[in-house]
């Protein structure tokens, strides 16, 4: 009888046309304001993971990784010598105004980071040598900076421009993940970070470090707060920290829960009610059947398999434009998209739930269904 | 007839059913004893809500009596659990429609094939023996037609071959011509007569149509619920 239910399903071309078109924008909506919502998010935390560092150690009362509280300058030590500590290295990390050659203004964010080790610089470089960053003045930009300070003819390679009234010569262009603000980044080395910002008491931003091999990063994030007094944690956790302020301080996670709220709700009242409509206007058909020697079991499993078969169809639809969608925001990166095997597991779990109340209706209604109302 | 010294293929006994509660119910079928044999056609006859449909949807077991017994081939309905009643149904009946009931989104070939998907025979040999029969009807270049390009005469035919196509041994027409001009109900009729009668069926027919009486064996009246009159149909050149 499957073959039935979906000669059916198929026969009737308007409805199915408006179920598939129902579910597909529900799923389209869905997974596009999932996408750019998580891409938000991870934009949110990109100052965390370009510096690609397993533990941050901060002050203690620190909300996330853009709201600096500076720490005293003997923390670097402190840590270096809590047992299991491979490494630890200082970061700078504040805001500043850069003044361009042209008299533009443009605030930047100042990474400066340990000029021994340039641990916390980016992986990839587009242009230059990261590492010339040791010469006197020189400074690494990230591509945004490029985008954000007036395009590649105003910055480049050998661009000169003041920070603080201070020169600053590009050496080298970065690739990194683009930041929730979009403010672009200005790598140097600490010690010429710290000459560049005006004269504050403290001036670390974080330590950066890293455990030892065989020891696991929870346990040395555990005994550095222990044993220092900081905020210690490791990438990851300080990563949903910032994720989960930004969640809370930010109308975002609102506006888009609402959204894909409304795209669930709005697909399940469209394949609810034209689901219904298809198995109303069916009802003598559906009585001939039962009338013929069909169970209501058979006619559940028939309305289950046409539901799921549009619905499985709207999924790859929905997906499908959702991901052209994503790639051509992601080619002009305009928006962040990202497509994660989580959201496109949950909008299934999703859609499957619509195609089942939505069947379920329909099935209610068969199994009332008195197979004498084909005699009358 | 010599069929009725045989034991009834439908021996119904005492049938009640009403509908609504109270103030509001109506009692339809009021203590009816039918008997129909194999081989037969029994023509059920009456005026408008006076229970025909409803002792043809008691007799398929489709409508739960109030009171009384039906044993359709020696089987008591009421004593099989509603699943096992829809596989009797299934195996043992044919139905014919007055709306013909043919599903929009298949051919002729794939309706008439739909009985023997429901008794779970492949669709391969399904189409193969829905063919065969939409032959029989002569309707064998209009298998692969949907029901809307077809005539009402030829979905009547196809409702037909669908209705015989899986040997039912108690075939159940409401109001088969019903919704055919004179002719086209005639051509049926001798269609009906002509592949649906058969030494081990039984037929009945409810109709209003008094131009096909002729085509049953006996004619049973039924007013306000009751069985009035059962008598034989005299054919020309007999009696």
């Amino acid at each position: 009888m499957n073959y039935v239910a979906l000669k059916m399903l198929f026969g009737d071309r308007a409805k199915y046309l408006m179920l598939l078109c129902g579910l597909t924008f529900a799923v389209m909506l869905i997974v596009q304001q999932g996408s750019i919502f998580w891409g938000l998010m991870i934009w949110s935390q990109s100052s965390i993971s370009n510096l690609n560092v397993p533990i941050w150690v901060t002050d203690p009362g620190i909300a996330q990784v853009d709201e600096v509280k500076p720490i005293a300058g003997t923390a670097v030590d402190r840590v270096r010598s809590v047992p299991g500590v491979e490494w630890a290295v200082p970061l700078y990390k504040g805001l500043l105004r850069a003044r361009l050659s042209n008299g533009e203004y443009h605030q930047i964010t100042l990474a400066g980071l340990e000029s021994s080790t340039l641990i916390g610089r980016p992986a990839d470089v587009l242009e230059g040598r990261f590492e010339d960053i040791l010469q006197p003045d020189a400074v690494a930009l990230d591509q945004w900076a490029v985008e954000r300070m007036g395009g590649p003819t105003v910055i480049k390679v050998g661009t000169i421009f003041e920070l603080n009234d201070k020169l600053a010569r590009v050496v080298a262009i970065a690739k990194t993940q683009k930041s929730f603000t979009n403010i672009p980044v200005v790598y140097t080395t600490y010690e010429r970070a710290i000459r560049y910002v005006p004269r504050e008491r403290r001036t670390l931003s974080y330590v950066l470090a890293k455990p030892k091999d065989g020891v696991p990063v929870e346990e040395v994030t555990r005994r550095i707060r222990e044993q220092t007094g900081l905020g210690a944690f490791t990438a990851e956790e300080f990563e949903w920290k910032t994720i989960w302020w930004v969640l809370k301080n930010t109308g975002i996670g609102i506006n888009f829960g609402t959204t894909i709220l409304l795209g669930f709700i709005v697909g399940m009242a469209i394949a609810g009610q034209t689901f219904y409509l298809f198995t109303v206007e069916n009802l003598r058909q559906f009585g001939a059947l039962k009338a013929m020697g069909t169970s209501t079991f058979t006619l559940a499993r028939m309305i289950l398999l046409q539901a799921f078969t549009v619905g499985l169809t709207g999924y790859g639809v929905g997906i499908g434009l959702a991901t052209v969608f994503g790639f051509l925001t992601a080619q002009s990166g305009g928006l962040p998209f990202i497509e994660t095997w989580q959201l496109l597991l949950l909008v299934l779990v999703a859609l499957l739930a619509i195609c089942t109340f939505s069947a379920l209706i329909s099935i209610i209604k068969l199994a009332r269904l008195e197979p004498a109302i084909v005699f009358r | 007839m010599d069929s009725q010294t045989q034991p009834a293929a439908v021996r119904a006994r005492g049938i009640v059913k009403s509908f609504g509660t109270g103030d509001t119910k109506v009692t339809v079928l009021r203590g009816i004893d039918l008997d129909i044999y194999l081989g037969e056609m029994l023509l059920l006859v009456g005026e408008s809500g006076g229970g025909k449909t409803t002792l043809l949807s008691a007799i398929a077991g489709i409508l739960d009596i109030d009171d009384g017994d039906i044993d359709v081939l020696g089987v008591p309905l009421g004593e099989l659990p509603a699943g096992k009643r829809t596989t009797f149904r299934g195996q043992t009946m044919g139905f014919i429609y007055q709306q013909f009931n043919l599903l929009p989104a298949l051919t002729a070939a794939e309706n008439v094939a739909v009985p023997l998907l429901i008794q779970k025979i492949g669709l391969p040999e399904a189409l193969r023996r829905a063919r065969a029969m939409l032959d029989r009807v002569g309707l064998n270049d209009r298998a692969e037609f949907l029901p809307k390009n077809l005539s009402v005469g030829q979905q009547q035919r196809v409702a037909i071959a669908r209705a015989l196509v899986n040997e039912p041994r108690l075939l159940i027409c409401d109001e088969p011509t019903a919704a055919l001009d004179g002719p086209n109900g005639e051509k049926i009729m001798e269609l009906l007569r002509e592949v649906g009668r058969s030494p081990d069926r039984c037929v009945i027919v409810v109709t209003h149509d008094s131009r096909i009486f002729h085509f049953g064996d006996r004619l049973a009246r039924l007013t306000d619920g009751r069985i009035v009159s059962i008598e034989p149909i005299a054919r020309e050149g007999t009696a």
